[in-house]
């Protein structure tokens, strides 16, 4: 189908953009377009006002700023999967920016645009869920910074009121030798994952774990962090029977339940995945320490 | 309401063209449409089948995803500008070659996309990999030929391309 008619607008800066969302209501930001566009042509929205966001260029661009990383929501998915400085200090981004979409979709598609769009499936809100994110709002009213986990309020709902427009997404990263995987399983590559794995590890010399975060995204309405399974493994080894035992985990978790992907599955795909992230990760962590 | 009309520009395959168009007209659409370049196709309209896709300042992107009106300004590469201009329209583009030796088509609905985003990946990558032509062919649904002969294809190409590189 086609998309409904609606107000186009192209503004060239931010300010111009935040004076139009500040002044219409039913107003609808266009980032990549990847995923609002196929729900115009699909009319599962029908917009008053859509605000192109493509002609901003303060909005995109990678940059360092005191130890982290400000990635501008427009970036496209495509300059950071061929950003140097991006495989160096966010490797676990890296990864995962390759299972976005398809090479013509992340010529397009923003890390913004799929932050706030906030689909349960997607890989950028669980690296930003992994790597606890800083992301910067801004209206006419001001700037106002959020965390990570207070944006995510629930199945692609997000913190930002209507009249705001997220402009950068802060990362720390992690300390250099930490280890790191981001795995998926999804029917085909490039599809909607039925769960991902996000793991950050850092294992210190007799391999204890001092640090660690383990996210799940595909699983529950926003991407979720196993904040329980993360303190039972700090301080310890990573045995087969400490991951088993975070692993078992998953089959208590709340997790979407659909006709096509049952909640049991996604339980079982998410405690057969947890096991295969953390060895991938395990084993990062030990070969960046072995070079140094 | 009707969203209004814009005025634009646009450079398709080297020619200029200015154009009113409506904002909510889909840059597949202009194409056929309004410029009457009907080789550029549109199978599922949402993203998904990859067969619309265009260049969009040297870049693949579905022209099924994009407003007309975004590409004010932009260069737009389709699959009528591949081959060079013989006057007999008998010249085709070594991509073309390749997928006419290969048999990469069968009844064609989907091989201008694919044509137009392994056009970006020789342009990128003078030896590429099987791995990286499948993972480029992964955003493009083929029903009828399979895959094996489009690879094929593209591995073909790539190599006359390089050799007449040289």
């Amino acid at each position: 189908m086609k998309p409904p008619p609606f107000h186009y607008h192209a503004p060239h800066t931010l300010q111009d953009a935040l004076a139009i969302v500040g002044e219409h209501d039913n107003t609808r930001l266009l980032a990549g377009g990847q995923s609002l566009m196929p729900m115009l042509n699909m009319r599962l929205l029908s917009p008053d006002h859509l605000v192109d966001i493509n002609r901003i260029p303060e909005l995109a661009g990678i940059r360092e700023d005191r130890g982290g990383i400000v990635i501008g929501a427009m970036t496209r998915q495509r300059d950071i999967e061929f950003s140097p400085l991006i495989r160096e200090r966010l490797p676990l981004l890296a990864e995962a920016i390759t299972l976005v979409g398809h090479r013509q979709t992340r010529n397009r598609g923003t890390i913004g645009g799929s932050i706030c769009h906030l689909d349960p499936s997607a890989e950028q809100p669980a690296v930003a869920m992994a790597m606890d994110a800083t992301l910067t709002v801004a209206s006419q009213r001001g700037v106002r910074e959020i965390a990570m986990r207070d944006f995510a309020l629930g199945l692609m709902t997000t913190a930002l009121d209507d009249n705001e427009i997220l402009t950068s997404i802060r990362i720390e990263p992690w300390r250099s030798g930490h280890g790191w995987a981001f795995i998926e399983y999804a029917r085909r590559h490039g599809d909607f994952a039925i769960v991902s794995v996000a793991v950050l590890l850092e294992l210190d010399a007799a391999s204890k774990v001092v640090r660690v975060a383990l996210t799940l995204g595909g699983v529950c309405p926003v991407p979720l962090r196993l904040r329980e399974a993360e303190k039972q493994l700090l301080g310890s080894a990573l045995t087969s029977a400490n991951v088993a035992k975070v692993a078992e985990q998953c089959a208590g978790i709340d997790a979407l339940d659909d006709p096509q992907v049952p909640r049991w599955y996604r339980r079982r795909v998410a405690a057969t995945l947890l096991p295969r992230a953390i060895a991938i990760a395990a084993e990062r962590a030990r070969a960046r320490d072995g070079d140094s | 309401m009707n969203g209004g009309e814009k005025m634009i520009s646009v450079t398709v395959n080297g020619q200029a063209f200015t154009r009113p168009v409506s904002s909510r007209r889909l840059l597949a659409d202009f194409l056929r449409h309004d410029l009457a370049l009907t080789g550029t196709h549109l199978g599922c309209e949402h993203g998904v089948c990859g067969a619309c896709t265009v260049l969009v300042d040297g870049v693949s992107a579905r022209s099924c995803l994009m407003l007309a009106v975004q590409t004010n300004g932009c260069r737009i590469d389709t699959v009528e500008g591949l081959a060079p201009d013989s006057g007999d329209g008998e010249a085709m583009h070594p991509l073309q070659e390749a997928f006419w030796s290969r048999h990469g088509l069968q009844c064609g609905f989907c091989t201008p996309g694919i044509l137009m985003s392994l056009v970006e990946l020789l342009r990128d990558v003078e030896a590429p990999t099987e791995e990286q032509v499948r993972l480029v062919l992964s955003g493009h649904l083929c029903r009828c030929t399979g895959y094996q002969n489009i690879v094929a294809a593209a591995l073909e190409a790539a190599r006359s391309m390089s050799k007449q590189a040289r």
